[in-house]
């Protein structure tokens, strides 16, 4: 499972988002038949996704997908978890069992809910599960937790996008939203861990590019207690959200901002109150910008956000066919399952663009 | 001849094409493109690919001769290098077309994403010339060492600029022509804005005229009495002096 690979290749890696605003789902072999048009972006290192509503039974508790090297951390990985949160169900996640993809580790999950007593004081719920998630991929060796959402899941692995989908046998699934991600690793080793989409609580990043700023976002997340420990520069966007949204309480246009703010040159042209703002932002969040290029889509349980850097260094589409919203690095993956959108665009660098769940009436 | 490309992989794609290219055929139908790459790539003669559905990136790279028309949208890095033929693009294009054309023309009725032109380059009475329909993104033409860039703005959202950010930003050599006009704050440094005279658009409108043609558009006289703006390099070397401190 944790075995590294050397070789460095250069290449991109491909991201798709498909969303239904009006929650109506969609099984996992759509998002599998449109990552599979651009199989030339990765190169077998590397594939996962995410899905939104596919557990509506269990959707009050956390959902925790883990990977174990083996029965020993497992057990200890359990141990744990009884005796922080309550274990409502445990169940090895189902895949084909005649297909095997390299170094595959042991994958369980468990639907846990969290008892009120454990909680300390001036912590809220989410921040214990974030805790429990950090100390389990600090403290054990051999054991990763790869999605800690509640009704929602990753699933990823070693190989291609379309096998990885294969082999957790996504096509059984529901959701509303479906993210992909199909790896070409060019520096940092292709494992199981660092496939993508990233996770914590329910939120999911997939991406494409390099985070150049990585050492200095990496620090700037560590005076929050937050632990690099996936060996890709992706993991920080992840935390990040975490903390600008859910720990800082920022309104969403204003963090994703905070990734990639206008230039100075393009500060110093606005009006007097933008000036203000923006300059404050990006002192403040000084450390939170992104630097080197990048596509990703963000996703959570009500959205779903793509954005590349701010001189689009990766492309980016995106098309709307009534309700759905697709967001791809390439058109061919979109008009794979859309043959005729309604309207497809390339958004600007650093112009996030939004799907959003409608709210039930 | 006809090519059904659906469920094929690019290199079994490009291989059929290639073959049938080297047994004499001189005009092919491809249906049903999605995705797959580098579709013209190393085809020296001029034969036609007429492409239906959506061909993948670096269409028509480092071709010599062929013409190619795609009934639908590009993605991105068309043109690759490209020594002479011509692409016509009836939708829009992805980022980074025509990267280092050095001779050919390309026409994209619709817009085209960031860096269009990127290092465009011209040789003696080898010119390159590329004709945009919509917008374009940022870095149009950026780093541009030769060749002829129009942008003509017409398939726009009338909100939208005709030209993004940091137009011609390295720019030394060529010439971009710009329908309508932009900021200076929008453009390169060590670049000229003119405005383009009657004469000088006499000289373009050859060029109008073939992107005019290809997509079945009647009001070019409409088209050039718009005012046209003109970018081009104050000096050859407009970074010489850079790291020379």
């Amino acid at each position: 499972m944790f075995k590294r690979h050397e070789s460095k290749d250069i290449s991109g890696c491909a991201v798709v988002g498909i969303m239904n605003e009006k929650g109506k789902t969609m099984r996992g072999d759509v998002i599998t038949n449109a990552i599979a048009v651009m199989h030339e972006r990765s190169n077998g290192l590397g594939g996962g996704f995410a899905a939104y509503g596919i557990y509506p039974e269990f959707k009050d508790y956390y959902a925790f997908h883990i990977m174990f090297e083996d029965e020993g951390v497992k057990d200890e990985v359990e141990t744990f978890l009884q005796d922080n949160m309550v274990l409502v169900k445990s169940e090895a996640i189902p895949v084909r069992k005649k297909m095997s993809l390299m170094n595959t580790p042991i994958l369980w999950r468990y639907f846990l809910e969290v008892p009120k007593s454990k909680i300390p004081s001036g912590f809220s719920e989410e921040d214990f599960v974030v805790s429990v998630v950090m100390r389990i991929n600090i403290r054990f060796n051999g054991a990763f937790v790869f999605s800690s959402g509640k009704n929602m899941g990753i699933f990823k692995g070693l190989g291609y996008p379309e096998d990885v989908s294969r082999f957790f046998r996504l096509e059984e699934y529901e959701g509303y939203l479906w993210t992909a991600h199909g790896r070409f690793p060019t520096n940092t080793p292709g494992w199981w861990g660092g496939a993508h989409p990233f996770g914590l609580l329910d939120w999911a990043v997939v991406h494409n590019g390099e985070i150049s700023s990585y050492g200095i976002n990496k620090r700037y997340l560590e005076m929050f207690g937050y632990e690099c420990t996936l060996m890709t520069d992706t993991e920080v966007i992840v935390y990040m959200l975490d903390l600008l949204l859910r720990k800082h309480n920022l309104p969403q246009d204003i963090a994703l901002t905070a990734l990639a703010p206008p230039f100075w040159k393009e500060i110093d042209e606005m009006d007097k109150n933008k000036k203000e703002a923006m300059t404050a932002l990006r002192m403040v969040y000084g450390s939170a910008l992104l630097n080197g290029p990048f596509s990703i889509i963000i996703s959570s349980s009500n959205s779903m956000i793509g954005m590349t850097d701010r001189i689009m260094l990766r492309p980016m589409v995106v098309a709307r066919k009534q309700d759905t919203v697709y967001m791809s690095s390439e058109e061919s993956a979109i008009r794979e399952v859309c043959q005729d959108p309604d309207e497809v665009w390339s958004p600007q660098g650093g112009e996030p663009v939004y799907a959003r769940l409608e709210e039930k009436a | 001849m006809k090519i059904d490309a659906k469920g094929l992989n690019y290199r079994e794609l490009n291989e059929r094409i290639h073959d049938a290219v080297s047994k004499g055929v001189d005009e092919i139908d491809l249906v049903n493109v999605l995705g797959q790459r580098y579709i013209g790539t190393g085809l020296d003669r001029e034969v036609t690919l007429n492409i239906y559905g959506t061909p993948g990136s670096d269409l028509g790279a480092f071709m010599d001769g062929p013409k190619i028309n795609v009934f639908g949208s590009g993605q991105d890095d068309i043109g690759n290098t490209m020594n002479s033929g011509s692409i016509v693009i009836h939708g829009d294009a992805g980022n980074v077309v025509g990267l280092s054309m050095r001779t050919g023309k390309i026409f994209v009725k619709g817009s085209v994403g960031y860096r269009a032109g990127i290092h465009m380059k011209a040789y003696q009475d080898q010119c390159p010339v590329m004709v945009v329909g919509g917008k374009a993104g940022d870095f149009l033409g950026e780093y541009m060492a030769g060749g002829k860039l129009i942008l003509l703005g017409i398939f726009k959202k009338e909100k939208d600029q005709v030209a993004g950010r940091y137009i011609a930003t390295g720019m030394h050599g060529g010439v971009i022509y710009i329908r309508g006009g932009v900021n200076k704050n929008q453009v390169g440094r060590d670049v000229a804005v003119e405005e383009v005279t009657d004469e000088e658009k006499a000289e373009i409108r050859g060029e109008i005229e073939e992107f005019c043609r290809h997509f079945g558009i009647t009001r070019i006289d409409d088209i050039m009495a718009s005012p046209f703006v003109r970018l081009s390099p104050k000096s050859s070397r407009p970074y010489g002096k850079l790291y020379a401190y």
